[in-house]
């Protein structure tokens, strides 16, 4: 259904932000507390890289269907799931 | 029509499918009955046919046998069925070759050939009867009289035919013998001209020709009876007077043979010089041979009269019959005559032939007398000379002495004077001796040839008389035969020119007869070809307008067929577009109908022969046939959740599609308000395709069912909203489609439905 795409791709974007997020704040976290001495602007820096991909993994999820420089039948296999 | 049963049920037995057949039975029944009454009246049309045509058969077969022949001749076990309908077949004994037609003729016809015939016949016996009358007694009247009455015949038939009064041919050049049995004829000719005349034609051949047969019988019988009586008479008296003349001869020529017996003793005694009993037995037989020359010459004079007497009856008879004129007897009188001449010239022959050796016996008697009286007297001389010498002096010469030598020799010389003497004077006389002989001798002669010649002249008059009448009966047959000829001649060709006229008529009549036949017979053929063309046609106008009917029986069965085939489809169609239409009800609030496959393919199956409908089969779209398609209830509904959607990303397009853009997008859903449902235009201006207005409209448009308009507003939204919105779109499409098609192949399962539903 094409109407649960966007809904799809809004809870990929979600879960990818969650993950992202998640996953840069851990590393932020990880970083600040090896490396960077428990600062806060790893943590950031992670979330905020992490929550940055996760917006523009999103971004590009939810244009990809206009951007069309993949393969065609990849993208169109990719149109159909 | 077993067949068409058949037919029928095969059809309808393959068309069934799933159906059972029990819908069916009744327009089955239906159709059954409708041909069975049509076979039947088949059945009765063959059955008259048939009946008719035998019926027709029999009656022609009754009538004409020659038709019944063939037929049985032809057709095995007719003959059985004729015989048990009609009787045996009548046998053709008669004149054979009698065709149908000749019965037909007219009665004058047969009456004219049979008349031909009789005639024929007639004529036929009457030349029997005229070579009958020939052969056995050949004479001139029966012949002329046959002749006679053929000649009366035919005028009559001329005159039957020609009405033109002829007298029969005169027959008056025959001589006088004829002319009687002529009379007879002529009034017997004369008064079957007469009635010929009167009576009617076809009698006038009959009687005058058993009138002149029996009175030619008659006549027949009489000059047979009468020359039966003379034939008798004269053989009677010819046989007697042979007998009698025979006898005459016989004892003429007894006599003759005793003369000449006599004679020859006579001669013998005379001049042998035998002892005297010799002698004496000479003369004892020269007695006896004299007695018996008296007693054969007294016989045969008694009989030469008795011969004579028969001679004279036989003449009388014979001129009793020459009086009594008939001419058959003639050539018998003729025998009678020449035989009588014969007779008499043998009579005479052998009375002359007795009458010399009379004569001759006489001289030589006379002789022997003188001889006798010679020797007596020298008898008596010898013994006055010598008295004691016998009588037979020839054997003494030894006996008798020189003396009466002597004397016997001085007797003898004296004798020789004597005679020497009588000699002169008889030299002297002798001329005289020898005229008187002479005279007499000649009167002797004259008397003998008188007699001679009178007899001989007589016997050449008879001889001429009777050649002259053997001639004259010769002349008269000659005649006869030539008359006989030339009447037969005239007969012939008065017979050839009647034959010829009768054929030239009967040409005539055959012409005629059979220019009538012909016509008559055109007219029957024609009327019989007519009769049969007639049939002909008629039969083949019904066999035709059978056959007709029945080819428009099958036709209509056929059509029936047809139809009720095609009325099947189409409800077959209808039911498989129902069921389609059923199906496509099927579905549910969220799912899907059930696949359109199954119903599709019924109705592919049902609608094979039409194009119009399998295209449309066709046309359903394959995700409708695998998956099945969404209702219209659904489909609102979807559309209810997707309009929420819709608003949300009206913003995104290819241009606008970033996730602020996004954000933007979800805020001004949240924030634009409009109707949920709004009319939508006729036509559609450029501001209304904004999306929110579209949804408005396509809401309205759904909640009035007009998905189509729905579809078609939705289809104007753009960018994300239409990429959003597609699946829905495509399963309105489909939805759209497969009804579209479904309500067509309804639409056409109707029509093809109504067309073919008969009226009742």
């Amino acid at each position: 259904m094409s109407e649960r795409e966007l809904g799809r791709k809004l809870d990929r974007c979600l879960a990818d932000g969650v993950i992202k997020l998640g996953t840069g704040l851990g590393l932020g976290i990880v970083f600040s507390v090896l490396f960077f001495k428990r600062h806060t602007w790893p943590i950031s820096l992670g979330s905020g890289a992490g929550l940055g991909m996760a917006y523009s993994n999103c971004q590009n999820d939810l244009r990809s269907h206009y951007l069309l420089h993949r393969n065609q039948k990849v993208g169109l296999d990719e149109e159909t799931t | 029509m077993l067949r068409l049963l058949l037919r029928g049920a095969a059809g309808s037995a393959r068309k069934n499918g799933g159906r059972g057949p029990v819908a069916h039975l009744q327009p089955l029944r239906q159709y059954s009955s409708s041909q069975s009454s049509g076979a039947a009246k088949v059945v009765a049309a063959s059955l008259l046919t048939v009946g008719g045509g035998i019926g027709g058969t029999v009656l022609y077969a009754q009538w004409d046998h020659k038709f019944r022949a063939t037929v049985e001749k032809n057709v095995p076990y007719s003959d059985s069925v004729f015989g048990l309908i009609l009787g045996p077949a009548p046998q053709n004994a008669g004149p054979p070759v009698r065709t149908q037609l000749e019965s037909t003729q007219p009665q004058s016809m047969l009456e004219k050939r049979a008349k031909t015939s009789k005639v024929q016949s007639e004529k036929k016996v009457k030349g029997t009867t005229e070579t009958e009358a020939i052969e056995p007694t050949p004479t001139v009247s029966v012949p002329a009289a046959s002749m006679e009455e053929a000649s009366v015949e035919a005028t009559q038939i001329i005159s039957a035919s020609g009405d033109v009064p002829s007298v029969p041919a005169p027959c008056d050049t025959e001589p006088t013998v004829v002319t009687e049995h002529c009379d007879e004829c002529h009034p017997a000719g004369p008064e079957a001209v007469l009635h010929g005349a009167d009576s009617p034609t076809e009698q006038l051949v009959e009687r005058p020709a058993e009138e002149v047969s029996a009175r030619l019988a008659q006549q027949d019988q009489d000059e047979q009876n009468v020359l039966a009586a003379v034939s008798s008479s004269l053989e009677e008296s010819l046989a007697c007077s042979a007998r009698a003349a025979l006898q005459a001869i016989g004892a003429q020529e007894a006599a003759l043979q005793a003369i000449n017996q006599h004679t020859q003793k006579l001669k013998e005694a005379m001049e042998a010089e035998s002892p005297p009993e010799e002698k004496s037995v000479q003369w004892k037989d020269l007695e006896a041979a004299l007695m018996d020359r008296t007693s054969a010459v007294t016989d045969a004079t008694a009989a030469l009269q008795k011969a004579n007497e028969a001679l004279d009856s036989l003449r009388t008879t014979i001129r009793n019959s020459k009086d009594l004129k008939v001419a058959a007897a003639r050539p018998l009188v003729l025998a009678a005559e020449e035989n009588l001449h014969k007779m008499a010239v043998d009579l005479d022959r052998v009375v002359a032939q007795v009458q010399s050796a009379e004569a001759e016996s006489k001289i030589v008697s006379q002789y022997s007398d003188l001889v006798q009286e010679a020797k007596l007297q020298f008898q008596k001389e010898v013994s006055s000379l010598t008295p004691e010498i016998q009588a037979n002096w020839k054997g003494l010469t030894g006996k008798l002495s020189s003396d009466d030598l002597n004397a016997l020799i001085a007797h003898a010389h004296r004798r020789i004077d004597q005679l020497n003497r009588e000699l002169a004077e008889q030299r002297v006389r002798e001329q005289i001796h020898i005229d008187a002989a002479l005279q007499q001798q000649k009167l002797e002669d004259q008397r003998v040839l008188e007699n001679a010649v009178s007899s001989s002249l007589q016997h050449v008059k008879e001889e001429a008389r009777l050649e002259q009448e053997r001639k004259m009966n010769e002349l008269r047959e000659v005649m006869e035969a030539e008359m006989r000829t030339q009447l037969r001649r005239q007969a012939a060709a008065h017979t050839d020119h009647v034959r010829d006229v009768l054929k030239v008529q009967e040409q005539e009549l055959r012409a005629e007869a059979e220019q009538v036949l012909s016509s008559k017979l055109l007219d029957q053929e024609t009327r019989h070809r007519q009769l049969t063309q007639e049939q002909l046609d008629n039969f083949t106008l019904d066999m035709n307008a059978a056959y007709a009917r029945l080819k428009g029986v099958e036709e209509a069965i056929d059509s029936h067929l047809v139809a009720e085939d095609e009325a099947r489809r189409a409800h077959q169609l209808w039911l498989s577009v129902e069921a389609l239409n059923h199906t496509l009800k099927t579905a549910g609030a969220e799912e899907p109908s059930v696949p359109l496959d199954s119903a599709a393919q019924i109705v592919r199956d049902s609608c094979r022969e039409d194009d119009f409908a399998s295209a449309l089969a066709e046309a359903l779209p394959a995700e409708s046939l695998s998956r099945g398609v969404y209702g219209e209830a659904s489909l609102r509904a979807r559309f209810n959740s997707l309009r929420s959607l819709v608003r949300r990303v009206a913003l995104i397009d290819e241009s606008h599609n970033s996730l602020y853009q996004y954000f933007l997008s979800y805020l001004q859903a949240a924030l634009l308000f409009e109707d949920q449902q709004v009319a939508p235009p006729t036509q559609l201006s450029s501001e209304d395709l904004d999306p929110f207005k579209l949804l408005s409209y396509a809401s309205y448009c759904l909640e009035h069912g007009e998905l189509e308009l729905a579809a078609k507003l939705v289809n104007q939204l753009k960018g994300e909203a239409r990429r959003v919105v597609e699946d829905w779109l495509t399963e309105a499409r489909l939805t759209l489609e497969t009804r579209q098609v479904v309500s067509l192949l309804s639409a056409y399962a109707n029509a093809v439905g109504l067309g073919t539903t008969q009226a009742p």
